[in-house]
């Protein structure tokens, strides 16, 4: 088979397992698991024979147009160059590994047939997305991806909070999505075609007549996509989903397509400056602000939600720096470490039966319970972390090195205000990073308290998924020379300034943390439980206490070292720094009032005339039942009178009418 | 002979039976003066018809109608007012306001022993 035909397949593979899935899933439970995974592992093992068959050579196109659409054609295209492809794998291996550890870990939902196939329903919309030559095809893929988001950030629909999350998680990225259609119509209309290769040849003749327009216009679609600051609200509350669900969408694919579909457009936005600076700034403002917010919060699975967000950011900076390899190398890295982290998540949930990284630190004996989440968790950490050898350090080295090329005057595409602005939040981040990887690490799996549950074994479809994608997170930083073949043909090696600054502030930002909680820690075994509240904590002493974490006074206080390394930002980070309830008073106020508004115009304004109509036809008839008094004599002698009068009338204005 | 006088003539006449008609208790004599009017406007079909030498005759000719369908409606007319008063023993229209606005139908028990009094006095 040629490299289109197998190419073909696999988005569609999925997609027949997804509808097949629906169709049988219940009538025929027994086939539901391997309609779930089989599709999804052809479809990964085609996706790595695509890419060895590419093999980083000359792009792959390939178009049919089933219909005429009008003026712009919209074609069936696939354009296969390295990023595609690479980004198959990911999605493929990523979506195999998620459907596996999902039938272990939802073995008992009685939803998990449309569960698995609203999961392949959506890893096909992301291998579209990844390998569409065509932007409405995109588009389609695009859009599908977000209603399979909405419906399984939803999935425990039963929970208010999964149900305003996936609402929310729909608005949101919907909000992105209408400037994004914009901006891709008035790229479409400026370059003549919806056709990648197409429009790439027309930035590249310079026939863009507004570059800066059409590309804010789509960074605003990335943007909701991608959960990217001020449209990033979203991610965090969608972690209401099943954790596969998250780890899937909400860290390795669905958010990763905003970064994805700016690499693919590259040179559309460096054909602004303007466009690369915003991306830069929103880039900055997503990763530090993130990565301080990750430091606050308490639900493990908040924590690596708003770390994606900030990985995102990274990769969003390399785009600012227009260096599109470093994000797709950082996308991929951080594709598998991150679903790494939200299945490990996923099984140290399972197993403390808890969210919260508060009630994680007062158990014992977690990492005995689960040693196969605590190891590849570990692992995933350190990579999340960028500490040398793992797969994070070599990714996140390829971007602040591209940042550092920028801010030196070396590209000559980026600004070196993009370039500043990425280097300095990136190693910022960096430091922030670990500490709330390290954060993480400790309160979850060095608690000292009652020992944790048994809950038995986990089962192997659960612990293996595990160890598989612990081997990319180890050893994918060992690609970095070979995959610049794949791109650009740029080399990803780390330079010593760059490696020096971010495992530097990554280190100091680790040590930091574990000081602090030791400092944190330390007394409180000797100091009764009653007691211990203030005293076992010198150094929380000083920061106010936010709502959330004070929940049991009376109960030991937890060594965070997040409450003391934040200092008086800690109860603003918890919340997100407000932005939720900014947009509450700014958005869902207003269109409340409004509703309120429309309400009472309806209720007590339409219905009003409404009601008044038929209360002023019964009045009136009132009145005029009253003349009917029965005596026939009265009803004549009325309409002799009316006769007169008419005659009179008549009589007079005829007279008139003559005499003038 | 002038014009004027059948013409004052059936206007009198009418006016009687106007009069009549809206006056009077009685229900016969509110049919009496309906025919009142009915002759009266027969009167001016003739009038009219003599004085504007018509040769068709139209005037005559629907005098004969109107007499026609008076005898019918003098006749139905006096079929209802005698059931009319079989039943309620009375023919006064005064109190004949069964079609009155908020007039509860008289039970039966009631009208029972009326309309026996108004067979037997009819009897």
């Amino acid at each position: 088979m040629s490299t289109t035909t197998l190419a073909v397949l696999v988005p569609l593979l999925p997609f027949l397992g997804a509808v097949a899935g629906l169709l049988l899933g219940r009538t025929a439970p027994g086939f539901v698991r391997p309609l779930a995974l089989l599709p999804t592992l052809a479809a990964a093992a085609l996706a790595v024979t695509v890419a060895v068959r590419q093999g980083g050579g000359k792009a792959v196109d390939a178009a049919t147009e089933l219909t005429p659409t009008g003026s712009v054609p919209v074609e069936l295209a696939l354009h296969l160059d390295g990023f595609a492809v690479l980004a198959a794998v990911l999605v493929g291996i990523v979506a195999t590994c998620v459907q596996l550890y999902s039938t272990a870990y939802l073995r008992e939902d009685p939803r998990y047939p449309s569960y698995a196939a609203l999961v392949s329903l959506f890893t096909s919309a992301m291998l579209l997305v990844v390998y569409s030559g065509d932007l409405m095809v995109l588009l389609v893929g695009w859009e599908i991806m977000g209603i399979c988001s909405y419906f399984l950030v939803g999935h425990y629909w039963e929970t208010e909070a999964a149900r305003s999350a996936s609402l929310k998680a729909f608005l949101v990225t919907k909000l992105g999505d209408v400037p994004f259609l914009i901006g891709m119509f008035a790229l479409a209309a400026d370059a003549g075609s919806f056709r990648i290769t197409k429009i790439l040849g027309a930035v590249a003749a310079g026939g863009l007549d507004h570059p800066t327009l059409i590309a804010l216009l789509l960074l605003a679609g990335v943007a909701g996509k991608s959960a990217q600051f001020p449209l990033h609200t979203w991610l965090p509350d969608a972690m209401a989903g099943p954790t596969p669900v998250s780890a899937l969408i909400h860290a390795a694919t669905m958010v990763a397509a905003g970064v994805y579909f700016i690499a693919r457009l590259l040179p559309v936005f460096t054909a602004s400056a303007a466009a690369l600076v915003v991306m830069a700034v929103m880039a900055a403002v997503t990763m530090v602000g993130s990565a301080l917010a990750a430091l606050a919060q308490d639900d493990i699975k908040r924590v690596l939600a708003y770390s994606t967000i900030g990985q995102l950011g990274y990769m969003t900076g390399a785009l600012a720096v227009a260096d599109r390899g470093a994000a797709v190398f950082h996308l991929l890295s951080h594709g598998f470490f991150k679903a790494l982290l939200f299945l490990g998540a996923g099984a140290v949930i399972h197993a403390a039966g808890t969210n919260s990284l508060t009630a994680m630190s007062r158990m014992g004996g977690l990492t005995r319970r689960i040693p196969d989440a605590f190891w590849t968790m570990t692992v995933a950490l350190l990579a999340l972390a960028a500490l040398p050898p793992f797969a994070g350090f070599f990714s996140k080295e390829a971007v602040l090195v591209a940042a550092e090329q920028a801010a030196a005057g070396h590209s000559e595409l980026a600004p070196t205000a993009a370039g500043w602005t990425v280097l300095t939040a990136g190693v910022l981040t960096a430091l922030l990073t670990a500490a709330y990887a390290t954060r993480l690490w400790l309160m979850a799996f060095r608690g000292t308290g009652e020992p944790a549950p048994d809950h038995g074994r986990q089962p192997v479809a659960m612990t293996g998924v595990l160890w598989v994608l612990a081997v990319p997170t180890v050893a994918f930083g060992l690609a970095s020379d070979v995959i610049g073949d794949w791109f650009d043909g740029g080399q990803f090696l780390p330079t010593l300034l760059t490696s020096v600054l971010g495992t530097g502030a990554a280190l100091l930002g680790a040590v930091l943390t574990y000081g602090l909680w030791q400092r944190a820690s330390a007394p409180a075994p000797r100091v009764p439980a009653g007691t211990a509240a203030t005293a076992a904590t010198p150094g929380t002493a000083g920061t106010p206490r936010s709502g959330e974490t004070a929940q049991v006074p009376a109960a030991r206080p937890v060594a965070d070292p997040g409450r003391t390394l934040l200092g008086p930002l800690h109860p603003h980070a918890a919340a997100g720094f407000h932005l939720d309830a900014c947009y509450a008073a700014l958005f869902v106020r207003p269109v409340q009032a409004a509703a309120g508004l429309v309400r009472f115009l309806d209720r007590e304004v339409v219905d009003t005339y409404v009601r008044g109509a038929g209360t002023g036809t019964r009045l009136l008839g009132t009145l005029v039942r009253r003349a009917q008094t029965g005596n026939v004599q009265t009803y004549l002698s009325a309409l002799l009178a009316g006769t007169v009068v008419l005659a009179v009338a008549v009589a007079v204005l005829a007279n008139v009418n003559a005499g003038s | 002979m002038h014009l004027a006088y059948p013409a004052v003539l059936a206007a009198l006449l009418f006016c009687t039976g106007l009069y009549g008609v809206l006056a009077r208790r009685n229900a016969i004599l509110v049919l009496m003066s309906v025919e009142l009017m009915l002759n009266a406007v027969n009167l001016n079909l003739v009038a009219f018809d003599v004085w504007l030498r018509d040769t068709l005759h139209a005037g005559q000719a629907l005098t004969l109608f109107t007499i026609a369908i008076a005898a019918a409606e003098i006749g139905i007319g006096l079929a209802i007012v005698l059931m009319v008063y079989r039943n309620r023993g009375t023919a006064d229209i005064d109190r004949l306001r069964d079609t009155a606005e908020g007039h509860e139908p008289a039970p039966t028990t009631d009208a029972a022993p009326t309309a026996d009094r108004a067979t037997g006095a009819a009897a």
